[in-house]
């Protein structure tokens, strides 16, 4: 009777040893993941932010993946088609939907922002053939870089002119 | 008249499926079959009545009734009669009735199936897929109705009611709006009903656990169902993601195949829970183990079904697939929540019951394989949904939106599954309960060898990125084992039949369906490993603009510009299409005509690339903008992506595989016969 004791009780330490063995494993794994889901987001999540966020935060900034809107400024924008480089600047629009329609709109609250000489403004840099719909007031979507010298560079450059799209904000100006 | 009859189907629609789960549940408590018979007889009514209003639907959109709101905003006189039936599921309201119909067709077909030694399963199994289809149809009734009408008040903007509003007049449309030109493609056809249809066939699964749950049968009898009904739902999920991948290719124009984009990333959720399950319920079969986590998994893959179907029509995330902002989310979440909730406390309710009957025994064994396994599609899987819900989550915590990119999944995702192609080499070979490490040794040291060789090579050749390298080595060890594997079963059928080496493969095929499909599946998860490597890691790009005449080059090959034509299609595109020649190695090999269509009527431009596709690599042509007078130059991008047919050729034989071992086994069934007939004696 006794024997028989003792062995299922060996039988059992036995057991919850091979449980811990799987434990321990399990939880390495899932330590692994974690802690590449953690660094992976830190060194590609990217941050929406509005021209006057941009200026404000400067320099610590610069180097982070952001994705940043506003007004194209006509005057601005030059095209080198020898080496296929965009430049403008633009201008800060509110990314909160609400304002904006408050405003009276995207195209309203675009232009607005272009007219005012107050407004933060940010030159942005972007290689690649000149959109067709890169004119004056017309809304800009940017990802890239904030350089040193504080000029954007964008690796991906999107455009709405809201005209179009009359009916309702487009989904981009709020930063989705 | 027809609009009042398909929007009258659908009420008594969702009556039949309200009265179905109410007659189904209390028929147990009352005990009476005859209630049971009545909800069964209901819920396969539901089908004829969403037949009937999708076919009411149908007839508007090929007839240009253009006074239905649905009908004016995804269909236009221009498209052609296919396109008019395919905007069934164009638009948010159309799309939400064609998954209900699916549904209910799914729903259907389970309820006629042979019941005869589960039949207590039955009121459960009504209940939880007619409160899925009622759901569904209560969104379409209550929330996007197809069949609404349009109305006017004076001179104001037309809008879409069922029933006439006080002071309005009825307002037809000249024209609709025509469908999303992105969805003009045979791909685009075809992949969101194999998606719906994946979708719709993992809720069976989830109802039979569910009533197995519930009736406290937790015994094996419900996993075999479940088994083959997730096979069936993972085989349209399969085709629906591979079909999406070649649509994103050939019609979004920027190269690749897959974004990472919410969308795909909902329909993807699912498929990794599913697979998992597809995995781990061979334990629970060979050796009664892990049956409360084959529920959890059930439960989620029904969830994220649910969840991806509420993230592509609630709108909210925004991405090329979702549809506009709409009312539907609360409802969507309230649905998932509940489900969710209820689900865990019957799972909690009989956790007891769901007692391993074995231990594992060592960590060297399939069993450890396969936990491996579950372990990395569920990291996969996690680390997919943290991503996609990230924007969401942060700007809720910080109010500063922060979102992930493809770089992030790609970091995130590619080491997981470079393991699970590892596993996927070395698990096959592992013996139940515990391996042998000298015998594993021995089998995996061809495989070792030929994979240090390959790697060798690819360095000799000046491969460096050694993410390409360890892939390739990888590839090579995965792709020896299961070969061998194949190797080893037909020459054992050689010696003890005599039959020759052909005949031996296809019976040993045959005869074993389940094992060698699903070797089948992994041989093409290996080719399609090879063509993501080699256009993750490969791929090249370049753009420049050409006058007449200039090339420009990538790699082995250069293009030249020879002309570019702009011309008007009848059905309401302008086109410019441009011709250059494509030369590899100084030698020509053919044009291409990549183009640039605009929707006149929806402004909406739309660029089809010029490919040249070849088991080596694709070499992908944009035509991203152009001079009025083509003398003048036009702006072409320009891919090169390597190896990136395998992935298509991987995906044929993915489904192929799945075929086989889902393939019912007849003459396991006619085995099975006399004794079911002899039960019911």
């Amino acid at each position: 009777m006794a024997q028989t004791t003792v062995t299922s009780d060996a039988l059992a330490a036995r057991a919850g040893g091979g449980r811990m063995k799987f434990l321990v494993g399990g939880l390495l794994i899932i330590a692994a993941i974690v802690y590449l889901v953690a660094t992976s987001l830190q060194s590609t999540a990217q941050y929406f932010f509005t021209v006057q966020e941009v200026q404000s935060k400067g320099a610590s900034v610069v180097g982070k993946n952001l994705r940043v809107s506003g007004a194209v400024l006509g005057d601005t924008i030059a095209f080198d088609p020898g080496t296929l480089t965009v430049s403008f600047t633009m201008a800060d629009v509110s990314n909160d939907t609400k304002a904006i329609e408050a405003a009276g709109g995207l195209a309203e609250a675009l232009h607005q922002a272009a007219a005012d000489p107050n407004a933060a403004r940010v030159k942005v840099v972007y290689v690649g053939p000149k959109p067709d719909l890169l004119k004056n007031e017309a809304q800009a979507i940017v990802t890239g870089k904030l350089g040193q010298d504080g000029v954007f560079y964008a690796d991906e450059l999107l455009l709405k002119c809201p005209t179009r799209y009359e009916e309702s904000v487009p989904a981009q100006s709020t930063g989705n | 008249m027809i609009a009042n009859l398909g929007f009258f189907a659908l009420v008594l629609a969702l009556a039949c499926a309200a009265y179905a789960t109410g007659m189904a549940v209390l028929s147990v408590p009352q005990r009476k079959p005859a209630w049971l018979a009545s909800a069964h007889r209901a819920a396969l009514l539901t089908w004829p009545l969403l037949t009937l209003a999708s076919l009411c639907l149908i007839f508007l959109l090929v007839t240009d009734h253009y006074e239905i709101g649905y009908v004016s905003h995804v269909t236009s006189r221009a498209m052609p009669m296919y396109l008019k039936i395919t905007a069934w599921w164009g638009g948010q309201a159309g799309s939400l009735l064609f998954w209900s119909w699916l549904m209910s067709t799914f729903a259907g077909a389970a309820m006629l199936r042979k019941w005869d030694r589960d039949y207590s399963l039955m009121p459960y199994v009504i209940a939880v897929t007619m409160i899925t289809v009622g759901f569904f149809v209560g969104l379409v009734v209550l929330f996007e109705n197809p069949f609404g009408r349009l109305w006017q008040i004076g001179g104001g903007e037309p809008f879409t009611a069922m029933l006439q509003p006080a002071g309005a007049a009825p307002f037809v449309a000249a024209d609709g709006n025509g469908l999303n030109p992105l969805l003009r493609h045979p791909g685009m056809i075809i992949h969101p009903p194999m998606l719906y249809l994946g979708f719709v066939s993992f809720v069976i699964p989830y109802a039979f656990a569910m009533a197995a749950l519930i009736t406290r049968r937790t015994d094996d009898e419900w996993i075999r169902t479940t088994r083959r009904w997730t096979l069936v739902g993972w085989l349209f999920l399969s085709l629906g993601l591979i079909l999406g991948g070649r649509w994103a290719y050939d019609v979004l124009g920027w190269g690749g195949y897959w974004g990472w984009d919410p969308v795909e990333n909902a329909a993807f959720l699912p498929w990794l829970t599913a697979t998992a399950f597809l995995h781990s319920v061979m334990i629970q079969e060979k050796r009664g183990m892990l049956k409360k986590w084959n529920l959890v998994l059930i439960i989620l893959t029904y969830a994220l079904v649910i969840f991806g179907t509420f993230l592509t029509r609630s709108g909210v995330l925004s991405s090329v697939h979702a549809f506009a902002q709409s009312a539907i989310g609360p409802a969507f979440f309230t649905f998932i929540g509940l489900t969710f909730i209820v689900s865990l406390t019957l799972l909690f309710r009989e956790w007891d019951h769901l007692k391993s009957e074995h231990q594992m025994d060592s960590l060297l064994s399939r069993e450890s394989a396969f936990l491996l396994n579950n372990l990395l599609f569920m990291g996969i899987a996690a680390s997919v949904f943290w991503g996609t819900v990230f924007p969401m989550i942060s700007e809720l915590a910080t109010g500063q939106k922060i979102s992930v990119g493809p770089p992030f999944y790609n970091r995130v995702a590619g080491p997981q599954f470079a393991a699970l192609v590892l596993l996927m080499g070395i698990g096959p070979l592992m013996a139940w309960r515990k391996a042998s490490p000298k015998q594993l040794g021995r089998m995996l040291l061809i495989p070792s060898v030929a994979a240090i060789l390959v790697v060798g090579a690819l360095l000799i050749l000046g491969i460096r990125s050694w993410g390409a390298l360890l892939g390739f080595g990888i590839v090579t060890l995965a792709t020896l084992t299961t070969l061998i594997e194949f190797g080893r079963g037909t020459r054992a059928r050689m010696r003890s039949t005599g039959e020759n080496a052909w005949a031996a493969f296809t019976t040993l095929v045959a005869r074993n369906r389940r094992r060698y499909g699903g070797y089948i599946i992994h041989l093409a998860v290996v080719l399609m490993t090879i063509g993501i490597i080699g256009s993750n890691f490969f791929q090249k790009e370049t753009q420049g603009r050409l006058k007449l005449g200039e090339q420009l080059t990538l790699g082995r090959y250069v293009m030249t510009y020879d002309g570019l034509d702009e011309f008007n299609t009848n059905d309401d595109r302008l086109v410019a299409r441009a011709t250059i020649s494509v030369y590899r190695d100084g030698r020509l090999v053919g044009q291409l005509h990549p183009r640039r269509d605009y929707f006149v009527s929806s402004q909406q431009p739309m660029t089809i690339p010029g490919v040249r596709s070849t088991v080596e690599d694709d070499f992908y042509v944009l035509l991203v903008d152009w001079e009025p007078i083509a003398a003048n130059g036009a702006t072409f991008k320009v891919y090169l992506n390597p190896l990136v047919n395998w992935l298509w050729f991987g995906g044929l034989v993915f489904i192929l595989g799945t075929l086989i071992a889902a393939w019912p086994d007849a003459e396991r069934e006619r085995r099975r016969a006399p004794i079911a007939v002899g039960v019911r004696v």
